[in-house]
């Protein structure tokens, strides 16, 4: 609840402005051959991000309206929004993160593929906007989700809007092939699915939920020790002999001879 | 009914005396109770065990065959305590009104303790069905009877009715804004920091995520006719789940339904993934802090919700609109109804295939009126232009002769083309005629509202019916069709965006000088003193409205938009409801699916023209 | 018959794109007919209303021309003759705000004291909803919409919580983004204070005479005396200001930063000017 000490407000923001400024590295810098391949590969990266076709609120009226004729978003290659996430480069989370759809964000997320870039549209999207303390609003998809750019604004205009798709233009073009993370092994990318229980939890932090509602030091049963896990859903069982009756029901048809 | 209800102390006294002075105690002996104010509220509380009797006898014998809306207030805190003279916590409140007659509603309140049941109102409006859900899912009141009580907005499982007055979420601050904490002295506050996780979450004590399960949602889409329990295979009809993420539901809606081939045996719709807890934070608010989030209701229509918010705080406050104003608001709201149904005619034709262009051609001249709206408010979507009393600020300059040439040139060239484009089209007669059908009976039932209903030939549009505003001065006619279906839903829209342009055209001649009407040319508090206030001078911006409870309801352009405000004679409404058009329309989403095709509920849905921010809210 | 609906939207879709074919070929398309030049790549565009059609705004070389009431996020002005904050942190935005992202902390002096002058004064970008309350009820016009939208950024936290520094802007740069407000304000201000004076030198004269006519109490305070204790706090005030200033950031960089804004004002009035002739 700390309120916010000036200074050091000052000092974490001009931080972060300076680890906007990426460089290629010196020691990437005299390697001609990655620094060409990289010029070919962002360039062409940058000029065919297709958007997953994707509205969640107000915001997405505005993305529509950038995508029309005014704004036309054809002339940055962009304007195959696709549905399915597995064409889709980025996903713009245009409008209201609620705690009920963000389960399947995630899991969209998940099934995009990489790379894959995340902008946050408006005011919402970004930090929960004017429904902040909402109790179905999540605040901020970055809380679910790693976002690349951020658009402030409630609606953004589709100018607006544009600019952040630049803005992150300009961040893919200072990736370098040699250093992303989806060519390397231990990179998965994958985020847990948030659960809906009494209220929306994060798998990643049942360790800590559970310090907090059972009291200190409450130790965990899961023998991996912070490891995620996630949940199963359990069938009821009217459902499960349902199940079962079709399944035997199955197989005796199949034993019949024809 | 149930037996809690008939041993309720205000039950009881009924059952010994009826005052037969009381409305309708004579047609339904014991029905009535009492008045809920004085008689010009009109409310009337009545018995819960007589509230299904006095329905049936309110629409069959009084034709009072519509239900508009159906909401809950918990007055446990009505000026901090349980409200004066009412012994149970929460009162639900109905609105009746008819489509034959007109004019205005019967209100009935029927009080409810804690924990206690209510009979549903569904046996004799079925249209009570989402509605009832919404109340259970906020409030915790059971509908005794309902066929499918749910949680619709938030999920199984969730901790606690929110709705309730002593129910705060993480990020609470304080019960009524503005908050303490913004001046003079503490500083910026990163809510992220107030909980460990960093989110706004609060989970019950003793509760181990460990074990959570989650709950499997069950729609009932499986008691579908024609479904023989799973028993043949190769005949075995399945459940489709469409959405939340879905390119034809329109924004984060789910439909669930049961299909066999292709043919819909059922269909169940599923909402909540946008709500944004309207209500709640809109009693936190004070009353002028509730403009600008209207406009996010239905984020296509900002300037109509804005009108309805206001014309309900006016008539509670008893307050009068300067004429340029009114003109104003009229012109304003008028364009909207342009906007929104070109917009919807666009995204019809997209869920019938026709992806893109035609949408693209509809919505072009939309940006031509949002710069007429943006010249004036400031912003092209989330206007927040009118205020309790007027509007924010007067015209710009050019702007009525900018909107002429709109109303006059460009608009009914624009309608002309899309219906030589579109009316004769074979594929849209194809799929749209005779698709979707719902008989006129059946959607008033359904509580359907909007060019929906004008679209199966009933002739109800509140701006005739029941005029607000200055609609009464406007010449225009309210078009019908007699087809119910998904084509008449299409044309109607065109035929009611002409209608529109020729009360702009009425108005944009007709509106009086700004001079005359002293409205404000600019929005500030300098220029102006006590600007865009009520009461005028220094804060003005936060006023209390004297005690009552309002019902305002205006045509919005996806049906009738109400709002239903209850004032504790405090700065922030003791209770703030939206009657929502989307919303409510929903009901008929599954009966009228029922026995096409799954592609054909794609434009049935796209028909009924819903925009989520009003469904959830 | 069937196909006559595909012939219609073929000849509709055909014809638009003639319609803008031949318009493109024009000397001068309608396009850059009404636009502003600013340079030899960027324009600012405004669609004439009897333009048929719709302009495709080749956003980021051309711009839309904004409306003097666009709304965006808010931003505190700078009295630039007086070098001061025009806010007096009295607080109403805050308490206008719908979803209370205002946050001030207002000033005080060496004893603790009070001062009307914000020490802090944060807008949270990332809950702002841009409904301009905030502008609307500043009693003292020290708070007004910028235009400015192109804001986006890789960081939320703490970036997009605008402090009291990224916030403010020259009074001169508010005036070229709402010309026709500000010259109604500055009227209005003009009266007040011409208002005050007048006032004030009938009360000195009424004083004067009161103290002539009493023949000059001792225990009060002579017009002169006061005077000079006036000019003692104020000088006592502006000192602590300008103290304050020096601390909070490097003048260089805020002057250079105010000399940008206030560039860019000057672009905006030229644009304006132009577009009036
Ligand atoms: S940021 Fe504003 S416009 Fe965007 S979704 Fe949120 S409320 Fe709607
Ligand atoms: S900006 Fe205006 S309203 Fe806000 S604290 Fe400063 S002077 Fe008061
Ligand atoms: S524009 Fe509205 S939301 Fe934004 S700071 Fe001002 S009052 Fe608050």
């Amino acid at each position: 609840m700390a309120s916010v000490d000036p200074a050091g407000f000052q000092q974490l923001k001009e931080q972060q402005y300076l680890h906007d400024q990426i460089t290629v590295p010196a020691e990437l810098q005299s390697n001609v051959l990655v620094t060409t391949l990289d010029k070919a590969y962002n360039w062409s990266r940058r000029s065919s991000m297709w958007p997953l076709l994707f509205g969640l609120a107000c915001c997405a009226i505005e993305m529509i309206a950038t995508a029309a004729s005014r704004y036309d978003l054809s002339r940055f290659g962009m304007e195959v929004m696709r549905p399915s996430p597995r064409q889709s480069d980025l996903m713009i989370v245009s409008g209201t993160v609620t705690k009920k759809m963000v389960p399947a964000i995630v899991r969209i997320y998940n099934q995009m593929a990489e790379p894959r870039y995340v902008l946050s549209m408006g005011a919402c999207a970004t930090g929960g906007g004017p429904f902040k303390e909402g109790y179905n609003v999540v605040s901020g998809i970055d809380k679910y989700l790693p976002v690349d750019v951020y658009v402030p604004g409630c609606p953004p205009t589709p100018e607006a809007l544009i600019f952040g798709l630049m803005k992150l233009h300009e961040k893919v073009e200072r990736q370098s092939i040699a250093k992303v993370a989806w060519y390397r092994k231990e990179s998965s990318g994958f985020v847990p699915v948030p659960i809906l229980g009494p209220d929306i939890f994060d798998p990643r932090q049942i360790q800590l939920i559970r310090e907090n509602t059972l009291g200190e030091g409450a130790a965990s049963r899961s023998s991996g020790g912070g490891e995620v896990r996630v949940m199963p859903e359990l069938l009821s069982d009217d459902v499960k002999q349902n199940l079962e009756a079709i399944r035997t029901r199955y197989l005796a048809k199949m034993k019949q001879p024809a | 009914m149930s037996d809690a209800v008939a041993e309720a102390p205000v039950a009881d006294a009924a059952a010994a005396e009826i005052d037969a002075s009381l409305p309708y105690n004579n047609a339904v002996p014991g029905a009535v109770l009492g008045r809920w104010a004085e008689e010009s509220d009109g409310g009337l509380i009545v018995a819960a065990d007589k509230l299904i009797p006095l329905m049936t006898h309110l629409r069959d014998k009084e034709e009072y065959d519509f239900l508009s809306s159906v909401t809950c207030v918990d007055y446990s805190k009505y000026g901090g305590k349980l409200r004066a003279g009412v012994s149970e916590r929460f009162d639900t409140v109905y609105h009746l009104y008819s489509t034959s007659k007109g004019g205005g509603h019967v209100k009935l309140h029927v009080r409810v303790p804690e924990n206690d049941t209510v009979p549903s109102a569904t046996a004799v409006y079925p249209g009570a069905n989402l509605q009832e859900c919404e109340v259970y899912d906020l409030f915790g009141i059971n509908f005794e009877g309902h066929p499918n009580l749910r949680r619709v907005l938030l999920w199984d499982g969730f901790n606690g009715h929110p709705m309730r007055k002593d129910w705060h979420e993480a990020y609470y601050d304080e019960d009524a804004k503005p908050f303490k904490s913004r001046h003079p002295a503490k500083g910026y506050e990163f809510h992220e920091d107030k909980l460990p996780w960093g989110k706004n979450t609060t989970y019950p004590e003793g509760w181990d995520p460990e074990d959570w399960r989650e709950p499997i949602t069950y729609v009932p889409v499986s008691q579908a006719p024609g479904h023989d329990e799973l028993g043949e295979l190769d005949t075995e009809s399945i459940v489709v789940n469409l959405g939340p993420h879905h390119p034809s539901t329109h924004g984060v809606f789910r439909m669930i339904a049961r299909i066999e081939g292709e043919t819909i045996l059922a269909l169940e719709p599923e909402m909540g993934y946008l709500h944004r807890n309207h209500e709640k934070i809109g009693e936190r608010n004070t009353w002028l802090m509730n403009m600008p989030y209207t406009d996010r209701l239905d984020y296509i229509n900002s300037m109509s919700n804005n009108l309805g918010l206001a014309l309900a705080v006016e008539k509670l406050m008893d307050i009068e609109v300067p004429e340029r104003a009114s003109y104003i608001r009229i012109i304003m709201a008028e364009f909207t109804r342009v906007i929104n149904h070109l917009w919807s005619i666009g995204f019809i034709l997209n869920d019938l295939g026709a992806l893109q262009t035609p949408a693209l051609y509809a919505i072009e001249e939309r940006e031509m009126i949002l710069d007429l709206f943006e010249e004036v408010s400031g912003a092209r979507l989330m206007c927040n232009y009118m205020r309790f009393g007027g509007v924010v600020r007067d015209l710009t300059p050019n702007w009525i002769k900018r909107a002429l040439y709109l109303v006059h040139e460009r608009l009914p060239h624009t309608l002309d083309e899309l219906d030589r484009l579109l009316s004769g089209n074979e594929i849209v007669k194809a799929r749209g005629k005779g698709v979707g059908y719902l008989s006129p009976q059946d959607l008033i039932a359904l509580s359907i509202s909007g060019p929906m209903i004008r679209a199966a030939g009933i002739p109800y549009d509140i701006r005739k019916v029941d005029p607000y505003c200055i609609y009464d001065r406007f010449e225009f006619d309210v078009p019908t069709l007699p087809d119910g279906d998904i084509y008449a839903r299409y044309y109607i829209r065109l035929l009611e965006a002409r209608e529109s342009l020729k009360i702009l055209r009425q108005a944009l001649r007709d509106i009086p000088g700004g001079e005359v009407q002293g409205l404000p040319a600019f929005a500030s508090a300098t220029i102006e003193a006590g600007f865009g206030t009520i009461m005028g001078g220094r804060g003005g911006y936060s006023f209390r409205p004297p005690e009552g409870e309002v019902y305002q309801r205006i045509e919005a352009p996806k049906g009738e938009l109400g709002y239903f405000l209850v004032s504790d004679n405090k700065a922030n409404p003791y209770r703030y409801h939206v009657r929502a058009p989307s919303y409510i329309n929903l009901n008929g989403l599954g009966p009228m699916s029922v026995g096409y095709k799954i592609a054909d509920a794609i434009v049935i849905l796209g028909a009924i023209d819903i925009v989520l921010g009003e469904v959830d809210r | 018959m069937y196909g006559t609906g595909l012939l219609k939207g073929l000849g509709i879709t055909l014809k638009h794109a003639l319609d803008t074919f031949r318009d493109d070929s024009k000397d001068v398309p309608s396009r850059y007919a009404d636009s502003i030049q600013l340079d030899n790549r960027r324009r600012i565009i405004e669609q004439p209303i009897d333009q048929e059609g719709l302009l495709t705004i080749q956003y980021p070389e051309e711009k839309r021309l904004l409306p003097e009431r666009f709304r965006y996020i808010p931003m505190l002005i700078w009295d630039t003759q007086k070098n001061e904050d025009l806010c007096t942190a009295c607080g109403i935005c805050a308490k206008v705000c719908p979803p209370q992202c205002i946050w001030i902390v207002r000033d005080a002096d060496e004893n603790g004291r009070p001062v009307a002058r914000p020490a802090e004064f944060y807008i949270d970008a990332a809950v702002c909803m841009s409904c301009s309350f905030c502008t609307e009820f500043c009693p003292f016009d020290a708070i007004k919409m910028n235009h400015d939208y192109e804001l986006a950024v890789y960081d939320r936290y703490p970036q997009l919580v605008y402090d009291k520094e990224e916030l403010t802007v020259p009074v001169e740069y508010y005036a070229a983004l709402w010309p026709s407000q500000y010259a109604a304000e500055e009227e209005v201000r003009q009266r007040k204070e011409a208002e005050a004076r007048a006032k004030e030198e009938a009360k000195a004269k009424a004083a004067a005479e009161k103290a002539k006519a009493a023949d000059a109490p001792a225990q009060k305070r002579s017009p002169e005396e006061l005077q000079a204790l006036k000019e003692q706090a104020a000088a006592k005030a502006k000192a602590a200001r300008s103290g304050g200033a020096a601390g909070g950031e490097d003048a260089e960089a805020k002057k250079a930063r105010l000399e940008e804004l206030k560039r860019k004002a000057q672009e905006r009035a030229k644009q304006r000017k132009e577009q009036g002739e």
